[in-house]
């Protein structure tokens, strides 16, 4: 019983198809427990995204089931549930014709929250996020850099305080160095929030540094969850080829 | 000199005319907008339709002008009056660009963008009126302005049906021989079709977000 409720996301042997061309994603099952950060590591192309989407009802399985709060994605209504789950994805796609104070107020103004409420939000987001509001909420997207966009990107995702959080590959565009700014920036923020958060990147770095625990997916099948010590231990081919090609291109790390 | 002086004496009907042909380009506009906006949404949501539908409209387009008044003719209803008659040609006419910029316009809006909205639970109905319309605003009016200016230069065709507008002198002029009498037509035409564009395009840029 207990164990339900520490489960907030759960996949039942889920397959999926995209209109009859290969699986995208077969007979995956796996749990994201309640606050924790799981990271879906895999290269281009593994289904990460897919699995990501299917969580929020973008895609819906073609097999088995994926339950959110203990509910089938397909039982719940779609705008509900995606109003219940933050949604970053890779450059933010923040709405260029909204102001950041539009942008990060979506969700509580779709929800009808009275404008104060909202105002006070948005103000409160850009400071959780380093953005001092007054400089940035009349700013239009094209007016910030790459990482202040990110930044605005999880403020709106965690506006209207959703218990989910998926995150497509946030960072990826970000140049090095602000990326782990950034990286970091979130690390802090998660400690405080501990929202229930899946993650997906190609970056193991990034991985290891962000994730409760790792699941590996290798063209559409998932290799293993591991905790970022485990992953670095483990003995599985596909994870070893990853630490491998971590350690070659990354000449001076200490790990 | 001359021209001039036939200007001035027949203001009065130069004037009247030009109302008459502004009042037959707008009602054509409007019924255009009417139809062309909402179809080119719907052909976004029903992306099955799009090729028919443009394939259509495009067809349309080639037929010439005249021929398409001729056609019309013996249709109830319509042929019963000329204005009926040429508003109908005209809204005809102005549709292609309508449907297609609209069409294409709401398909080129960022797919990352679009993605965010639906991942955010936004309904179809607020992506479309919050999202996607003021992101293709730009491509829709282009069709706006080109569908307009089009239709002010085929709307001197409606004279031929008798429907007025400023086709009368042109076709008076071209009957008489005389000059004097086509660029009674012609010159307002013109201008007509070159203010018309302007005023769009002030529009187009007052409600089009500048990337």
């Amino acid at each position: 019983m207990n164990e339900a409720r520490e489960t907030a996301i759960e996949f039942r042997r889920v397959s999926f198809r995209a209109t009859n061309v290969h699986l995208l994603l077969s007979d995956f099952s796996l749990s994201v427990r309640r606050g924790e950060t799981l990271v879906l590591l895999g290269r281009s192309g593994s289904g990460k995204t897919t699995t990501l989407k299917l969580i929020n009802r973008m895609l819906e399985p073609s097999v088995g089931e994926v339950q959110v709060e203990g509910r089938s994605t397909l039982a719940w209504d779609p705008i509900r549930l995606r109003r219940s789950i933050g949604y970053v994805i890779q450059e933010a796609g923040l709405f260029p014709h909204f102001t950041v104070e539009r942008n990060v107020g979506l969700v509580p103004q779709l929800e009808r929250w009275s404008p104060e409420k909202v105002r006070a939000r948005v103000r409160e987001m850009l400071e959780l996020v380093g953005l001092p509001p007054e400089l940035f909420l009349s700013r239009y997207p094209r007016e910030l850099s790459g990482g202040q966009r990110q930044r605005v990107g999880v403020a709106r995702a965690l506006a209207s305080d959703p218990p989910l959080l998926l995150m497509d590959e946030p960072f990826g565009a970000l140049d090095l160095l602000t990326r782990v700014e950034i990286q970091r920036e979130f690390q802090a923020l998660q400690e405080r929030l501990k929202k229930t958060t899946v993650f997906v990147t190609h970056d193991m770095r990034e991985a290891l540094l962000l994730g409760t625990r790792i699941a590996l997916l290798e063209a559409g099948k998932l290799v293993g969850v591991f905790t970022p010590d485990d992953f670095l231990r483990a003995r599985d081919p596909i994870v070893t080829a990853y630490v491998e090609a971590f350690r070659t291109s990354d000449g001076k790390s200490n790990l | 000199m001359d021209t001039l002086h036939f200007f001035i004496k027949n203001q009065g009907q130069i004037l009247q005319l030009t109302l008459e042909h502004l009042w037959l380009v707008g009602i054509s506009m409007l019924l255009a907008v009417a139809v062309g906006l909402p179809l080119g949404i719907l052909l976004t949501r029903q992306r099955a339709l799009s090729k028919p539908v443009i394939g259509g409209a495009n067809i349309v387009q080639t037929i010439p002008s005249l021929a398409l008044f001729g056609f019309l003719l013996p249709v109830p209803w319509l042929g019963e009056r000329a204005d009926r008659l040429a508003i109908a040609a005209l809204t005809l006419y102005a549709l292609l660009p309508l449907i297609r910029n609209t069409y294409t316009g709401i398909l080129g809006v960022d797919p990352g963008v679009r993605e965010a909205a639906l991942g955010m639970g936004m309904t179809d109905r607020q992506v479309l009126l919050q999202v996607e319309l003021p992101l293709a605003m730009g491509v829709i009016l282009a069709g706006v302005r080109v569908a307009t200016v089009i239709t002010v230069g085929v709307a001197t065709i409606a004279a031929a049906v008798g429907a007025g507008g400023l086709g009368e002198f042109i076709f008076r002029g071209v009957a008489m021989v005389d000059n004097r009498v086509i660029l009674a037509g012609a010159i307002p035409a013109a201008l007509l079709a070159l203010m018309i564009d302007m005023l769009l395009g002030l529009l187009e840029r007052k409600l089009t977000y500048q990337q």
